[in-house]
């Protein structure tokens, strides 16, 4: 049995927390530099503002309606979503964190399923302050639909208790399937040509003939739909990459600028790559102009490579990087973003050496690596490879960020 | 007033497994083995619920007779259930106050400074309360 619980309108929610003057009020939360929407208070949601929309496409609407807008601040986004999941904590011994703001419980075993829910909802309203949404059914797939329905309609009061077969249906018959969880919108056209609609008509499929459709993924849906458990919580689930990429504040045209930045991205990647105690392989590194730019052509490009051998030493992901990094570059463009990401992992307890390599240069760059760590941990960044830009005075637009309520001191919420 | 000493306080960032310098033996204790024990943690005596603990500063001077002073960081547990006579961080005309809460005989915010009035809460208003002021953290030197 799973419950998905799901904070409502999560980044919204965090900046109301310390502001009562908010409450009610139109807000939305916008991407990095300020890019787009990315989370919508309800009341904005009922003014018509869409997802994901570039900020100067609303404009006017936000003058018009008086909506606040505010930067994202992860810092405390981050902070919150811990608080979170702390408390769900208490309430099971097996969960899933999915995201910032989601995580699946294992409620196995527990009577009164309505109960419990209400009585999670309550305790994470209580103590962190923010409100979330609950669905639970016997099936993640059909958890998720007991969520949107927590969500969707009031008189649920925020928790949905989805085991009872004939609700299932009943609920199932007036949802539309490309509101099933893992079916996009590519999936959703197969679907309907079809004739398959409702979540019902999905349900109601044939699971091999789901599978011949598309994939196993949709055949484990359409069981999962009938309440057949396929999909099990990933309690700890491997990393599988690290990204590390960002907007600029401004466009940046000039080649020593934008590789600086790579570097600094290989840095940050590389060291997350440590804290993991892991060992990456394969280096991609990647730039793009803004895809809103009207001036010139839109252009992207990536490339891939992979280490010698699986490495977590800034300076060899730093000399792949910067060979990758001449291979994506082209002159004119003006970029808005870059990035670089580390995958195909291995863990450094089976890393087999060459035959020539007798392994000392890989532990005395350990040691460095070590050092190198530890000093910045405390002065973010006060250790850097040549490449590094010495300052990150091109990293985001934040016009509207709100302070870091709590974590730092001087940034604490004022009370008189 | 007295003051009590209530041990020594230390830095650490995790709790460390102590260490028993003497052998244990069966039957009577080592009289020695009291003294074995980590320092003291602030946060151990400030808080009891993390994930429900926030912190925030207070300003001005309605608050006094209750020993808080402007500047002084409080800390706030949102886990308690507000009682009658609680410290509490409510939420009054749009922003965060502190006050003495009251729910006997009317609710009321009293503020602690006999030179500020009493806020009565009418009934039916939604009245609420962020969370519960535990502690006071007052600096009695500028680093």
């Amino acid at each position: 049995m799973f419950a998905l619980v799901d904070c409502n309108n999560f980044y919204c929610s965090c900046e109301r927390l310390f502001r009562p003057d908010l409450k009610q009020v139109p807000m939305v939360v916008l991407s990095n530099n300020d890019g787009c929407v990315v989370a919508r208070s309800p009341e904005a949601k009922a003014l018509g503002i869409g997802m994901g929309v570039p900020l100067f496409k609303v404009r006017d609407d936000i003058k018009r309606h008086g909506i606040r807008i505010f930067s994202s601040n992860y810092t405390l986004y981050g902070d919150i979503s811990a608080r979170v999941m702390q408390t769900l904590e208490q309430f099971t011994p097996r969960m899933e964190i999915y995201s910032i703001d989601e995580a699946f419980l294992d409620l196995s075993g527990i009577g009164k399923l309505d109960d419990y829910g209400r009585q999670i909802r309550t305790t994470v309203k209580q103590h962190v302050g923010i409100p979330v949404s609950i669905g639970i059914a016997p099936t993640k797939t059909l958890a998720k639909l007991a969520n949107s329905a927590a969500k969707r309609f009031r008189a649920t009061r925020g928790v949905v208790e989805l085991c009872d077969p004939r609700r299932q249906q009943r609920l199932l018959a007036i949802t539309p399937a490309s509101d099933i969880w893992g079916i996009g919108r590519n999936l959703t056209r197969v679907l309907q040509r079809r004739g398959v609609k409702t979540a019902l008509d999905l349900a109601r499929m044939e699971p091999h003939r789901a599978r011949r459709l598309s994939s196993v993924t949709l055949e484990r849906t359409v069981r999962e739909l009938n309440g057949e458990n396929c999909i099990a919580l990933e309690e700890a689930t491997p990393k599988q990459q690290i990204v590390c990429s960002r907007s600029f504040g401004e466009k940046l045209t000039d080649n020593r600028e934008v590789r600086e930045a790579v570097c600094e991205f290989t840095a940050r990647a590389a060291e997350k790559l440590r804290r993991e105690k892991l060992l990456a392989r394969m280096v991609s590194v990647f730039i793009r102009t803004s895809p809103f730019d009207e001036t010139g052509t839109g252009y992207g490009n990536t490339a891939t490579g992979t280490l010698p051998r699986p490495s977590s030493d800034t300076l060899e992901i730093l000399h792949l990087v910067s060979r990758l990094f001449d291979m994506v570059w082209k002159n004119g463009g003006r970029y808005a973003k870059a990035g670089v990401m580390l995958g195909d992992f291995c863990s450094p307890d089976i890393l087999q050496l060459d035959l020539f390599d007798t392994g000392t240069d890989h532990r005395r760059n350990d040691n460095l690596m070590r050092a190198v760590d530890s000093i910045n941990r405390d002065g973010r960044g006060m250790i850097r490879f040549g490449g590094q830009r010495p300052r990150k005075d091109w990293f985001m637009r934040q016009e509207h960020l709100s302070p870091a309520y709590t974590t730092k001191w001087n940034c604490i919420p004022v009370v008189k | 007033m007295k003051a009590e000493l209530l041990g020594r306080a230390d830095h650490f960032d995790a709790l460390a497994i102590p260490l028993f310098l003497d052998k244990v033996p069966a039957g009577f204790p080592s009289p020695a083995s009291d003294y074995c024990e980590r320092a003291l943690d602030l946060n151990e005596l400030c808080i009891r619920t993390p994930a429900a603990t926030y912190f925030v500063r207070a300003q001005g001077d309605s608050m006094i007779e209750a020993g808080i002073f402007s500047g002084d960081v409080l800390v706030v547990d949102r886990s308690l259930e507000a009682k009658h006579g609680d410290i509490v961080i409510a939420e009054f005309n749009g922003e965060l106050t502190v006050k003495k809460l009251e729910l006997k005989p009317e609710t009321r915010l009293v503020p602690m400074n006999s030179r500020h009035a009493p806020v009565p809460i009418p009934d039916g208003a939604e009245l609420e309360i962020f969370g519960v002021v535990t502690t006071v953290i007052h600096s009695l030197r500028n680093p």
